[in-house]
């Protein structure tokens, strides 16, 4: 215990200490506990791993050199999106995600964590606003896992097998998809129009049965397209006995229209927009909103915490809804299983759109679309670029360079040098589009940096 | 409004247990037990259970049996009960129980507490079936029925609980007493006489949750689909007592017989209610599978309300085609002790012995061991 | 060492904070996002005008509108209204592993060279946190002495989950798995044990105790068969007591063919001391934001790492962080991949700050956790154990409980009515979180699961004891106050459980509520 003892992290790592624990406990040594680890399971060497950094400066020094090798889009403009997109993060939002009493707080029971069951029915009382839904649950692991859920519980509450998605949809999400719904259900791709990147309506007619569950589409799309045949697929599902989920990019639904509103019976999306920093990806969670209906809500795995009264007149309290769904009460038999999800950064959601208001989200939106047209408007008339999708744009658009001849790899390369992150590739998962690639523009972009995009481009292209 | 408790105390309950007598049913018996100085026990353990509805006495009407039927008790902890009918001091018979029980019903009470045992609780169950809620405090000799709390004071607790709306939801429990038949062969034996509806106490969540929406309804569901989507058109399917095998027989759609065996064959009855000999002679040269359930509070699996399936039928059977089905909570309620059987035949009882899976849910299932 | 003294007269706050729609006016803003430039306005005109009229949004989402430092004032007081660990003497939530969270960590992640990463940029552009990945994945195979690990999961039951996956790839690739359809487990280990393989399609057979509290191995021999796909398995369970068989039970599971999976959400006491690859398993996972010093965040964001012999590597979910001996990359050409749990890459936050605590500590300094985590609970046990109407799971069947003890207040429930929902609620009032009671079934009455691990003082410990025996003499000399109890936390007691099970009556978001009981009471006011 030579270079531990009297660590910063573990008080009783002193040896005085120890000793006289060791000694109201009435043994010599802490083998006399590990004892009951029969000699033969027992790691018999010593741990390769790096000495110890102690002093929390040089630690620091040390991390901080490796993160330095990275390049950041604070400090190069990035166009990337698909997934985690770049938006401004207000303090607050960070204040509050740092708070130690939320940052360190586990599963307490209300009585000792009342603030963290109100942030989160607050949070789920703004998201349920914005797609028009009385029941959010509290946050999944992402928009992916949101979407795996959204259909078995859809495959739960019609007792149907297959699950119809656009084949428009995130490879990333796709893949969590399929393998959450195995071996039950089966995942169905419904083409899209290569035109203007919607849902191909002949092909989802011809898909659609007895048999489908559920249709699920994204809006905006992963290629950026506003899917505006909304009604005609609600209305193709529920011909078929289907129900209808939408899975959203939440930011958008300051200018779009609530999903509800258009036929959605189960919405869910990803909340990483409002308030959650990129984190190379980890910023990720996702939620699901429904209506209040019991069956509805009796298939969803997630906690839900509701609001309730208390032994005090006036004063709210909290507490677990239907506890019994869940595989914290009912093991196997729970609905799916419930886990240690992202519920910090649904708590900063909730902070984001207190923050933001109506207005503040209509500006947002209409802010970004705004930008987008510009940009779509400058890069379109770039000699050999083309825009993939005509049609309605949110924050995203697929930009084709076929016609320049060049790959995507090579423009990007090119573009790096220059400090700017160009757009996606989809060359490798969207072949049929073609050298493409996805570019997403939010309301941290400048009308310099989008002009330096379209300079580069003109000289590259 | 104030919630009203119907409280039966059987003065005579558990006199015979210290004696060595089994039970103290009949006046032959009782007589016995007090020349032996058999001292009552069921009003300290009344007493102890009412001491848990001191909090909500405001809250409550007691209606009870005068003297020591329930009077006495209720006095002692310095409450007012409504007293009703009429006894013979020192001389209480079962009959007083059962009239207590219809007056009571027809009063509207909303739980009937009794102190007693298996003996009480069947005159209860004769006299108002499953009309009124009720719940034992174990006070008897024999208490193989699963209507009681764990102890007086649960029993109490529970009834607070209930009488609070805290614990809304209801199950029905075994009402199980000495099969007379049995014992006059010299066999101690219970055999099931129907169910009481008792306060479901869910033991095993936390208990400030009271609403159970999943609950036991669907657990029942769960096996009954299980086992009905496993059956195969070779087996003759043999259906136990009990209310965990119900589903079975009323999702197929089959008339079920709740206190006796059915018999049913590529998911149409063969029989109901057969006893043994019917039993053994529908199986002869046919393959054929058993489904029982855990009858009365101890966990017996054979030789408790369920003796048509005989040491013969068993052995018939054969202990791989033995399936026992039981909800969690009813196997977690002797956690830590085995399934019990008591067939008669001691060669049979260690034959049975073992290991068995039992069907708890869809797909769902516990390891349990089984003993004698 | 401090003098033991218990919070007498604490108080945590109590704003009795309305709910952010109550404290909404019309026109109040918090925050205005970023304008366009004129030239951008020009060109563009009126987007979202021109959008259709189905997809357009007609009226604006309805949201709070307050001030910046209304919103502010209202998530600070809710945070004071929630005990964090880093706060309190959270020993409390036992099989958690509460330990202390380094602020320096936070301010690592804080970095934009980490928090401003697109997941999608070029590798070369994100070499550093390739390496952090890389690296800790060394760690992570050298404390665990398995092949192979992936951090994709976000969160414990997330990585057993992957498990499960990996185990249905498994006997998918084999061809056998229209055969090997069921999946043991014990009762005290996790209920995600029992869940995610559930919902992977497997059947569950579930072993319970044998009459030491230790998973009965006769049970399991009955149990396996050429059906066993695998065994999930916690060790030491959740009540706290080390399965000395654990390796047989491997070797059983293994002689008939199954995979065996080791649930090491307990793993802290064990770290240098006792490892999955010696036990023989095939597959482990960690829970890296507890075990590794990162927060749990109200319950997430969090990271498991899922860990594999080499023989089964090839199903882990893409990418793996690869390192060509130049440069590190992600590979996704990995054939026989399951697929993905999650979008991208994991929690990369938690893997970067697991990173860090890993290498402030070292191999001396993980086993120096293992070492004082066990003495901690032993130490306390003795101080529980002491105090009238506490009992522990299997006590006094002569096995020294290692890092953490489920509890049972069963004889205080008997003694006085007082349960452990009651102390849990108690506890609250002199400053401590409510405590982790168990996952059901509750086979082990009114329980109590506690874990001091190496974060925690003597003094900690001495203060939770004598707080835990402050609420026992309450409880028998003056139930009541136990029993309405929390008196001095943020809220009080909920006085309607049943209604939060009731479709008419729950409400989850505000929008519900106001239907479901606002309008309600209006009708009524209105009606009087």
């Amino acid at each position: 215990m030579s270079k531990i003892a009297g660590h910063p992290y573990i008080p009783n790592s002193v040896p005085e200490i120890k000793e006289q624990m060791l000694k109201e406990i009435g043994i010599d040594s802490v083998e006399d506990i590990f004892k009951e680890i029969p000699d033969h399971l027992r790691f018999k060497g010593q741990m390769n791993l790096p000495e110890p950094i102690l002093s929390e400066y040089a630690l620091r020094r040390h991390v901080e050199g490796i993160l330095a090798k990275n390049k950041n889009c604070k400090d190069n403009i990035s166009f990337l999106g698909g997934g985690t997109w770049q938006h401004y993060v207000p303090s607050v939002c960070d204040t509050i995600a740092s708070r130690d009493e939320f940052l360190t707080a586990y599963v307490g029971d209300a009585y000792s964590d009342h603030g963290k069951f109100q942030a989160l029915f607050e949070s789920a009382s703004m998201i349920g606003e914005l797609v028009d839904m009385d029941v959010v649950n509290t946050p999944t692991y992402d928009w992916a896992n949101a979407i795996a859920i959204s259909c078995r519980m859809a495959a739960r509450i019609n007792g149907r097998k297959e699950i119809l998605v656009p084949k428009s949809m995130s490879p990333g999400r796709l893949m969590v998809v399929n393998n959450y719904c195995k071996p039950e259900i089966r995942v169905i791709p419904v083409d899209y129009d290569v035109n203007t990147g919607l849902l191909n309506l002949a092909d989802l007619r011809r898909k659609i049965s007895s048999n489908t569950s559920a249709v699920y589409f994204e809006n905006p799309s992963f290629l950026g397209v506003i899917e505006t045949q909304v009604e005609e697929i609600s209305k193709i599902a529920k011909e078929n006995g289907a129900l209808v989920i939408v899975g959203v990019d939440p930011s958008s639904l300051g200018v779009l229209e609530a999903p509800a509103k258009y036929g959605a019976d189960i919405v869910c999306g990803e909340l990483q927009p409002f308030g959650m920093h990129m984190q190379w990806g980890g910023g990720l969670s996702g939620f699901i909103a429904t209506r209040d209906e019991k069956e509805f809500v009796a298939e969803y795995p997630s906690l839900l915490f509701g609001i309730t009264t208390t032994t005090k007149e006036g004063e709210y309290g909290f507490g677990e809804v239907f506890y019994e769904r869940t595989s914290y009460a009912s093991r196997e038999k729970g609905k799916d299983f419930i886990g240690t999800c992202t519920a910090l950064y649904g708590i900063v959601a909730g902070v984001y759109l207190a923050l933001m208001g109506p207005q503040g989200m209509q500006e947002l939106g209409e802010g970004i679309m705004q930008r987008v047209q510009y940009a779509i408007s400058k890069l379109s008339k770039i000699k050999g670029v083309k825009l993939a999708f005509d049609g309605y744009h949110f924050k995203e658009f697929v930009l084709n360079f076929d016609k320049t001849g060049k790959t995507v790899a090579e423009i990007n390369a090119g573009l790096k040098a220059l400090n700017i992150f160009g757009g996606k590739d989809l060359s490798k998962d969207f072949p049929e589009l073609g050298q493409s690639a996805l570019y997403c523009i939010t309301e941290v972009h400048t009308q310099e940096d989008i002009d330096k995009l379209v300079e580069a481009l003109e000289t590259f292209c | 409004m104030k919630k009203k408790l119907g409280l039966i105390v059987n003065p005579v309950a558990g006199m015979g247990g210290r004696v060595g007598l089994k039970g103290s049913d009949g006046p032959e018996i009782l007589m016995k037990a007090i020349e032996l100085g058999a001292k009552p026990q069921s009003p300290k353990r009344a007493i102890q259970a009412l001491q848990r509805l001191l909090d909500i006495k405001d809250q409550i009407d007691i209606i009870t049996y005068p003297d020591d039927m329930g009077e006495n008790e209720v006095r002692e902890l310095g409450m007012s009960p409504v007293v009703i009918g009429s006894i013979v001091k020192g001389m209480t018979t079962p009959e007083d129980t059962q009239i207590a029980a219809m007056q009571m019903k027809e009063i509207g009470v909303d739980l009937i507490l009794f102190a007693g045992g298996d003996g009480t609780a069947r005159n209860i169950y004769n006299a108002i079936g499953d009309q009124v809620i009720v719940l034992g405090i174990p006070a008897g000799v024999k208490i193989h029925s699963a209507v009681y709390g764990q102890n007086p004071k649960s029993s109490g607790e529970l009834a607070a609980l209930f009488l609070q709306d805290k614990v809304k939801e209801v199950q029905e429990a075994e009402v199980m007493d000495i099969d007379e038949e049995a014992f006059r062969a010299g066999r101690v034996s219970a055999k099931l006489y129907g169910y009481l509806k008792v306060p479901y106490e869910k033991r095993y969540v936390q208990n400030l949750k009271s609403g159970g929406v999943a609950g036991e309804k669907a657990t029942l569901e769960q096996i009954a689909n299980y086992i009905i989507d496993n059956m195969d058109d070779e087996h003759y399917y043999i259906i136990g007592p009990g209310t965990t095998t119900r589903p079975i027989m009323e999702k197929l759609g089959l008339k079920n017989t709740l206190l006796g065996v059915d018999v049913v064959y590529r998911k149409k009855l063969v029989a109901n209610d057969v006893n043994e000999q019917s039993l053994l002679k529908i199986i002869e040269g046919q393959k054929a599978k058993i489904i029982v359930t855990t009858i009365g509070g101890q966990g017996y699996i054979f030789g408790r309300g369920n003796q048509q399936l005989s040491p013969e039928v068993l052995t018939k059977v054969g202990k791989e085609n033995i399936i026992i089905v039981s909800t969690r909570d009813k196997l977690n309620t002797n956690f830590g002790s085995p399934l019990l059987v008591d067939t008669g035949d001691e060669e049979i009882n260690e034959w049975l012995s073992g290991y068995y899976r039992v069907i708890v849910g869809y797909e769902d299932s516990i390891m349990h061991r089984v003993s004698s | 060492m401090g003098i033991v003294k218990i919070r007498s007269d604490f108080q945590q706050a109590r704003w009795n904070e309305p709910i952010i729609y109550e404290m909404s006016t019309p026109g109040v803003r918090g925050i205005i996002p970023p304008e366009p430039e004129t030239a951008i306005k020009a060109i563009a005109g009126d987007v979202v005008g021109k959008l259709p009229e189905i997809i357009r949004r007609k009226t604006a989402p309805y949201l709070p509108e307050v001030s910046q430092k209304h919103v502010l004032a209202h998530w600070l007081r809710l945070s004071q209204e929630t005990m964090g660990s880093n706060i309190g003497n959270d020993i409390s939530e036992g099989t958690c592993t509460m330990k202390y969270n380094p602020r320096v960590n936070e301010a690592l992640v804080a970095e934009p060279n980490f928090a401003e990463l697109h997941p999608f940029q070029d590798e070369d552009t994100v070499q550093g946190i390739l390496e952090i990945y890389y690296k800790f994945e060394q760690f992570i195979k050298e404390i665990s002495g398995l092949d192979k690990v992936t951090f994709q999961p976000g969160g414990g039951n997330h990585a057993v989950y992957t498990a499960a996956s990996v185990v249905r790839a498994y006997w998918e690739a084999k061809g056998e798995l229209d055969k090997r359809t069921e999946v043991i487990t014990t009762i005290f280990s996790h209920p995600c044990d029992a869940a995610t393989p559930a919902t992977a399609g497997f059947k569950i057979i579930t072993i319970y105790p044998d009459e030491k509290g230790i998973p009965d191995i006769e049970a399991l021999k009955a149990a396996v068969s050429e059906r066993t796909a695998a065994i999930f398995m916690t060790n030491p369970e959740d009540i706290g007591i080390y399965n000395p068989k654990v390796d047989e039970f491997v070797k059983i599971v293994h002689d008939v063919g199954g995979l065996c999976f080791y649930d090491q959400a307990n793993a802290n006491a064990f770290l240098g001391v006792a490892r999955a690859k010696e036990a023989g398993f095939d597959m482990c996972h960690f829970n890296v934001h507890k075990t590794f010093g990162a927060p749990h965040g109200c319950s997430g964001p969090a990271t498991g790492a899922f860990c594999c012999t080499e023989e089964l590597a090839k199903y882990l979910p893409v990418p793996t962080v690869e390192f060509d001996g130049n440069k590190y990359y992600l590979d996704y050409n990995r054939p026989e991949s399951f697929g993905k749990v999650r979008d991208f890459y994991g929690v990369a936050g938690v893997v970067l700050k697991a990173y860090a605590w890993t290498m402030n500590l070292g191999a001396e300094g993980l086993r120096a956790c293992a070492d004082i985590s066990v003495i901690n609970n032993n130490y306390m046990e003795k101080k529980v154990l002491a105090i009238p109407g506490i009992t522990s799971a299997f006590q006094g069947n002569g096995i020294t409980r290692q890092e953490q003890i489920r509890y049972s207040f069963e004889k205080l429930h008997a003694d006085t009515g007082v349960g452990t929902d009651d102390v849990n609620a108690r506890i609250v009032d002199y400053g401590i979180p409510s405590y982790w009671t168990s996952h059901h079934p509750w086979v082990i009455p009114e329980p109590m699961t506690l874990e001091p691990c190496e974060t925690y003082s003597k003094d900690d410990i001495d203060e939770y004891a004598a707080v835990l025996a402050q609420i026992s003499k309450e409880a028998y000399e003056n139930p009541e106050i136990v029993k309405t109890a929390p008196h001095r936390s943020s809220s009080h007691r909920r006085n309607d459980e049943a209604s939060l099970d009731d479709p008419e009556k729950w409400a989850v978001t505000w929008r519900a509520y106001v239907k479901k009981h606002l309008s309600k009471k209006k009708e009524m006011d209105s009606v009087s």
